[in-house]
């Protein structure tokens, strides 16, 4: 492959021009914008649709937005969806059946779904991809959907340059720093008055359409200037989390007090798991219809549910307290023996969306710090 | 993963709850190893995991024995000779036969579990002078809740295999052992260092027989469960069988005690 | 050949390991048995005067209820103890034994028995020690039968 272009300066129009490009190209732009009081991720037709003057403010179980005193378009960080939604949707037809004679016959839906570029991808999320991808797709069985979706997918990748209020990639060492799987990457830096935005290219076709639009050539200053945003973003970490030794640490303590006490908090409403943008899990449907067909759909699921673990006679999981721990030592100690990575990113959106405010980094810190204290069972 | 379409050939009925299903698996027939397991689909109604418990060297013919716990097994367990059904598979990690060669082999079966365990068998007479020792220990709840019984009194009148069936209970026809199958483990004959164990059966059963081999000198990387746990996918993207750091589909249903027992003791894992 | 029943004592699993002087003690209480197939060992009710080590053939404990017949719950085989009922009062059997086939066994005078174990702690003490194993296991599998795991789930 040929070397890369160095990076370049795009101003706002530039970036306009950019999201219209993609258009031009075929590809369903999707991006960060306001909608019901959060920064959601939905279709975009240009930099109007981005949060300009919008920031997030986040905690445990809280989500507010809040007008910026500039006009940035990148100045918040996640919010309740994740690009899982796109890639892995929440409801899909799988395949379809139809009586033919005295038997049946299997039509699979056609996976075929115009290509996604990605606008506005952070660091954690892009994390979360590649784990989604090796979940989905890195195993004997590959999903067909999820591959018929991924493969194309133009990722335009943001580096942050605030840290949410529950953010911790730097722990889990997935940010802020965007560093591979995009096809460009910006990042927002204050230029003469206003913004202007630093683009490196990862991919050939980023190069490619990059090489259309209006910029200038960034200069060492303009470099320097992106590493201190990220730098910002890096020293403000809102939460912080001990990996050392995590897997054995979780599944060495199964039987810690701390599982009761977040139990008497956990209402297992699974948000954290809807939110999450690792968490894979999905359950089927079968139906039938009175015109003699069938069809099979596959929607979401959350191992919160009483039924998730359901085997004939009762469920393996009934109490709160067991699914919680299945959650979590699922996300920070099961996954590494799964999949080699761990099943966090550090995005902080389980904490945000907890209606109690439940932390995972806080679970975690108590366990470690009085490893081996007897609960019940 | 869409399911092939293909026909039932016969049914029998085995017990009060639990029918086999013998199906056409099409001209390529069917090869599958013991202890493997395929998603069945009744039309409309949805799918169920159900153990194949045929016959390994009969690729030709594809059987299942379902038992009828809910929705899905009963729509599977109604379907006559000629209807249509859907079966996606073969999944899941086998019983060790080959690995059992030189050694002698106890089989423990309860309940339906003879169902899973019932291919391997199959392989262990076809091959008989592969392996020492083989003692087939089967428990049921009653004389009539007592799965391929016809089978076990054939098998039991060779010369070559040592077969032992108990109860939990039984009424004045019954004159065989009444009891729990751990009681048998005691009374075979085998020798602990050289045995490869394989068990089958409700959990509570797999977990009371498994301390009993273990006690009886079976190490524990030698002696094999075959689990069961809630499946939708089979094929390790749905999240719903896992047992700790393990997809049942993949990684199981068979797997050793060693891996197991720390587990199994645990509640609501 | 004479067939002793000092030497049937020594060779039962059940008292394997007793010295010498708590051999004889035993003998002193034990008789050769036999039970035809079909004959009752002991029934319901009935005093639990002596108990048996069975060392050949198989013995079923069982229990009858008007409408719902006899009922097997335990086979019990060579090298097993029959009867437990004695070591308490009211020392009365509980339920029926039955022999399933020809049965020999060693029958333990049970009076006898728990006399010379008030006497003499020590040989009460080797009792004990073999006993309780055998209660305990019996008590675990029971309660595995209990628990019914292979009927239709709850």
């Amino acid at each position: 492959m040929a070397e890369l272009p160095g990076q370049v300066l795009l101003d706002r129009d530039g970036l306009d021009r950019l999201i219209a490009a993609l258009a031009a190209r075929g590809f369903r732009v999707i991006g960060p914008t306001v909608r019901d009081q959060a920064i959601v991720y939905d279709d975009i037709g240009g930099v109007a649709d981005l949060p300009a003057g919008w920031t997030d403010r986040q905690d445990g179980g809280h989500y507010r937005l809040e007008r910026r005193t500039d006009d940035a378009l990148f100045g918040h960080v996640v919010g309740p969806h994740s690009w899982k939604k796109f890639l892995h949707p929440s409801r899909l037809t799988l395949w379809r059946a139809a009586r033919d004679g005295d038997g049946f016959a299997v039509e699979p839906t056609d996976e075929h779904s115009e290509p996604f570029a990605f606008f506005g991808v952070r660091s954690c999320d892009l994390h979360a991809i590649a784990i989604q991808d090796r979940v989905l797709t890195g195993g004997p069985y590959v999903e067909p959907h999820y591959r018929a979706r991924r493969e194309g997918t133009f990722i335009v990748a943001v580096n942050c340059g605030e840290a949410g209020g529950t953010c911790f990639c730097v722990s889990m060492g997935t940010g802020p720093r965007a560093d591979k799987g995009f096809d460009l990457s910006l990042t927002e830096i204050a230029d003469d008055g206003g913004f202007a935005y630093l683009v490196k290219t990862g991919s050939e076709r980023g190069a490619d359409v990059i090489a259309g639009l209006p910029q200038r050539p960034a200069m060492a200053r303009h470099v320097e200037a992106a590493d201190a945003v990220v730098d910002n973003a890096r020293r403000h970490m809102g939460r912080t989390i001990d990996t050392y030794g995590i897997r054995d640490l979780l599944l060495d303590n199964l039987d810690h007090p701390r599982w009761d006490e977040v139990a008497g908090r956990c209402l297992t409403c699974g948000n954290c798991t809807m939110v999450c943008p690792t968490c894979f899990c999905t359950t089927v449907e079968d139906s039938s219809d009175l015109g003699g067909g069938a069809a099979r759909v596959r929607r979401w699921d959350s191992c919160f549910t009483l039924d998730f673990s359901y085997i004939h006679g009762g469920s393996v999981r009934s109490s709160p307290k067991s699914r919680y721990r299945q959650w979590m030592t699922h996300k920070l100690a099961t996954w590494w023996d799964q999949f080699d990575t761990s099943g966090c990113v550090g995005c902080g959106r389980c904490i945000t969306w907890c209606p109690v405010g439940i932390d995972i980094t806080e679970e975690a810190r108590v366990i470690r710090e009085n490893p081996g204290a007897e609960g019940t069972t | 993963m869409v399911p092939a379409v293909v026909r039932v050939a016969r049914v029998r009925r085995e017990l009060i709850d639990a029918w086999t299903l013998e199906i056409d698996p099409g001209a390529d027939g069917f090869t599958f190893a013991p202890g493997q397991f395929n998603m069945l689909y009744a039309f409309g109604v949805g799918e169920a995991a159900i153990s194949i418990s045929g016959d390994p060297a009969r690729p030709e013919t594809l059987v299942h024995t379902v038992r009828v716990v809910g929705k899905v097994s009963a729509a599977l367990a109604a379907l006559k000779a000629g209807d249509w059904l859907g079966v996606r598979g073969p999944y899941g990690h086998g019983w060790p036969v080959e690995a059992a060669a030189g050694s002698d082999v106890l089989v423990i079966a309860g309940g339906l579990g003879l169902a899973p365990l019932r291919p391997c068998l199959y392989r262990l007479f076809a091959e008989r002078d592969r392996f020492g020792r083989i003692v087939v220990l089967c428990g049921a709840r009653s004389p009539t809740e007592i799965l391929y019984r016809a089978e076990l009194e054939r098998w039991r009148r060779r010369l070559d295999i040592d077969v032992e069936v108990t109860v939990d209970h039984a009424g004045p026809d019954w004159h065989g052992n009444v009891g729990v199958v751990t009681d048998l483990i005691r009374r075979a004959a085998f020798d602990p260092p050289n045995t490869v164990a394989m068990l089958c059966g409700p959990e509570i059963m797999m977990r009371v027989a498994a301390l009993e081999t273990d006690r009886a000198g079976v190490t524990a990387n030698a002696t094999h469960l075959s689990l069961e746990r809630n499946m939708k996918c089979a094929i390790a993207h749905c999240g719903h069988c896992q047992f700790s750091g393990d997809f049942v589909c993949r990684d199981g249903p068979v797997a050793t005690y060693a891996r197991l027992s720390r587990l199994l003791a645990l509640r609501e894992i | 050949m004479i067939e002793t029943l000092d030497r049937y004592i020594r060779e039962h699993r059940f008292f394997s390991g007793l010295d010498e002087d708590d051999t004889a003690l035993i003998t002193g209480c034990a008789r050769n048995v036999a039970f035809k197939a079909g004959d009752y060992v002991y029934r319901h009710g009935e005093p639990a005067d002596e108990f048996y080590l069975i060392r050949h053939g198989r013995v079923a404990l069982e229990m009858s209820a008007p409408g719902r017949g006899t009922m097997t719950f335990q086979t019990l085989h060579e090298g097993d103890i029959v009867g437990v009922s004695w070591l308490l009062p009211p020392y009365r059997w509980r339920y029926d034994a039955r022999a399933v086939e020809l049965v020999r066994a060693i029958g333990m005078d049970a009076k006898c028995l728990r006399g010379k174990c008030d006497t003499d702690h020590d040989l009460g003490y080797e009792m004990m020690l073999r006993f309780v194993p055998v209660l305990v296991e019996r008590l675990q599998s029971t309660r595995m039968q209990i628990l019914d795991v292979y009927g239709p789930s709850a």
